[in-house]
């Protein structure tokens, strides 16, 4: 008697759970050949309102852990990407990825996230430090994390674009609402799976899946968000300055771009930790 | 369910108060949750939600400063002049005082004092009465008492509504608030009959309310349900309106819709009224006026925005 297949239902991760979108909408995922995989969840703004709160619930805790654990966690995080390369390759591959630029992007993402936990307990000696003064005073400046940061991925590529613009946002002790790429959700529905059995904490990385139509205006004026990293087009980029205007908000955008971009040294470093953290600047008397 | 273990006095009440469907007050108030309130149906709610607010400070480390601060948000919860003021603040009597100052004579907030050896009750009526008279000196307009617990659980009935009358008494003109603490009272049927015992000795214009928030249970939409229905049930017998008071646990302003809806459903709209219904909260406020934000701009609100907040990241 043949099986019967078992097919998976997406959810997208949301404060340390799966959740289907409060509005029951979703769409039918077809992979590149055509074939029917799933209906993924379209998530709206009030998914992104709780998704918000979950965020909000979660930074305390992780921004109160040391720089170290933070660190150990997200290489953590790469450790089991990198054990489960065939699967995150073969899901880009169905959605249309040559095998080895599949296997580059996977091996690419695991990559940064070494890179950006390599970082965790080194970029405050970068951005802060003892400042000079001509007095009998000390002036130190420490780096703090905002908040909670507004994530919008590219549309493509679609694991490594989300894990770089998410990995440099959490890594300062920031909480992420990350909206996945909108033609392949899929990556970012596995990528929850894998973050549900790893260390990090429950609502530090919240991945909705959605249309940037629905979705975008309330990330521009959520004023609870405290920054957004976003990949975005010139129309998306009026709507993210407006409502970011509104609200006081930091935006920094990463131009859209190839893999090619996205794979070199150049799509990482310290500037994009830089963005999300506030600096905050102290002084203290000497011999006191 | 019957408790038959209970001891007679309490047995022969439950006979005469009658016995809680538990599945069936559980599905009822399932239901609810389940309204559509949007828009200017849910601004009207949230507002109404807001001048119901008994704003309330119980912590050993309050201080005349922070109720003084407590009372200015009490008065103007949000700068926006659409938002009502809430119907009182809820302190500790050595606090009253402090409250007076700051609201003056003819505030249109009042000032709730707990009194009766608030939370547990375990002191001797004596010095509960005597909490009471000087709470009322002090410059109360309403008092939240607890009930005698023990003694109810043990079946002295005559006792707890003894004790409840000579509150009632020692009063006066201040409204008074009889707390069940259902967290410490176990089962639907012994809140419905505490209920119904405490509403025997109020006055119009005196309330029910349901915990003290300082044990693990407090306020839900159930336990609510039950005392609502005791409310229901002594106004149709005597003609007798009293008033309703969950506290403990209702943060959000969610929640206090919910609350809201089977205010409505279950007593009708005279008792959607601050002199007939109110929430003991403290966080609660926030979220209303958070939300209220919400509806009046259109986007999000941060929670860290309003005043008071504990909220910071």
């Amino acid at each position: 008697m043949p099986r019967l297949p078992v097919t998976k239902t997406p959810k997208p991760y949301v404060g340390g759970a799966f959740i289907r979108s409060e509005s029951g909408r979703t769409r039918p995922l077809h992979d590149a050949a055509g074939t029917f995989l799933a209906h993924v969840p379209l998530c709206t703004r009030k998914d992104l309102r709780n998704a918000v709160e979950a965020a909000a619930k979660a930074g305390p805790g992780w921004a109160r852990r040391t720089a170290y654990n933070r660190g150990q966690i997200l290489y953590r995080l790469a450790e089991m990407l990198e054990a489960r390369r065939a699967e995150f390759a073969a899901a880009l591959v169905r959605f249309g990825a040559r095998r080895a630029a599949a296997l580059r992007e996977v091996d690419a993402a695991t990559d940064r996230l070494v890179h950006y936990a390599g970082w965790a307990d080194k970029y405050e000696q970068l951005l802060g430090g003892v400042n000079p003064v001509a007095g009998p005073y000390f002036n130190f400046t420490v780096t703090e994390p905002m908040g909670v940061v507004g994530v919008l991925a590219p549309a493509a590529p679609a694991l490594l674009g989300l894990i770089s613009l998410t990995a440099p946002v959490i890594v300062s002790g920031n909480t992420a609402v990350v909206l996945a790429s909108e033609p392949q959700p899929y990556p970012a529905i596995l990528l929850g799976e894998l973050l549900a059995t790893s260390d990090l904490p429950g609502g530090v990385v919240n991945l909705l899946t959605g249309t940037r139509a629905d979705l975008l205006p309330t990330f521009a004026t959520h004023a609870h968000l405290r920054g957004l990293s976003a990949v975005a087009d010139a129309a998306e980029r009026r709507t993210l300055d407006l409502g970011a205007a509104e609200s006081v908000k930091r935006v920094r955008y990463t131009p859209d771009a190839p893999l090619a971009t996205w794979l070199g040294d150049a799509a990482q470093g310290l500037e994009p930790i830089r963005a999300f953290t506030e600096a905050k600047t102290t002084w203290h008397p000497i011999g006191a | 369910m019957r408790a038959s273990s209970a001891p007679p006095a309490l047995r022969r009440w439950f006979t005469a108060v009658g016995p809680v469907d538990r599945v069936g007050v559980e599905e009822r108030v399932a239901k609810f949750t389940t309204r559509s309130i949007k828009k200017a149906a849910k601004v009207q709610g949230l507002k109404l939600a807001v001048s119901m607010v008994d704003l309330t400070t119980l912590e050993g480390k309050d201080t005349p400063g922070k109720v003084a601060s407590l009372c200015r948000k009490a008065l103007r919860p949000h700068d926006d002049p659409a938002v009502p003021p809430t119907a009182a603040v809820c302190l500790y009597p050595a606090l009253v005082r402090a409250a007076r100052r700051a609201l003056g004579d003819r505030s249109p907030v009042r000032i709730a004092s707990v009194a009766t050896a608030f939370p547990s009750g375990q002191t001797a009526l004596a010095t509960r009465l005597a909490e009471v008279r000087r709470a009322v000196a002090d410059g109360a307009d309403e008092i939240d008492m607890v009930i005698n617990r023990g003694a109810f659980l043990a079946g002295e009935l005559g006792r707890v509504r003894d004790e409840i009358a000579a509150v009632v008494a020692t009063c006066g003109p201040a409204a008074l608030k009889v707390i069940l603490e259902v967290g410490e009272l176990e089962t639907y049927d012994h809140i419905r009959a505490a209920s119904c015992l405490a509403l025997t000795e109020l006055r119009p214009g005196d309330f029910i309310k349901t915990s003290t928030g300082k044990t693990g249970t407090n306020a839900t939409l159930a336990n609510t349900q039950v005392m609502l229905e005791a409310i229901r049930d002594h106004y149709l017998d005597t003609g007798i309106a009293i008033g309703m008071k969950p506290a403990g646990g209702i943060r959000t302003a969610k929640q206090a819709l919910h609350f809201l809806v089977a205010v409505k459903e279950t007593l009708g709209d005279a008792w959607l009224t601050p002199a007939r219904y109110r929430f003991g909260a403290s966080a609660l406020l926030n979220d209303l006026v958070r939300q209220l934000e919400k509806e009046r701009t259109g986007a999000y609100q941060a929670p860290y925005a309003f005043s008071e907040a504990a909220e910071s990241y």
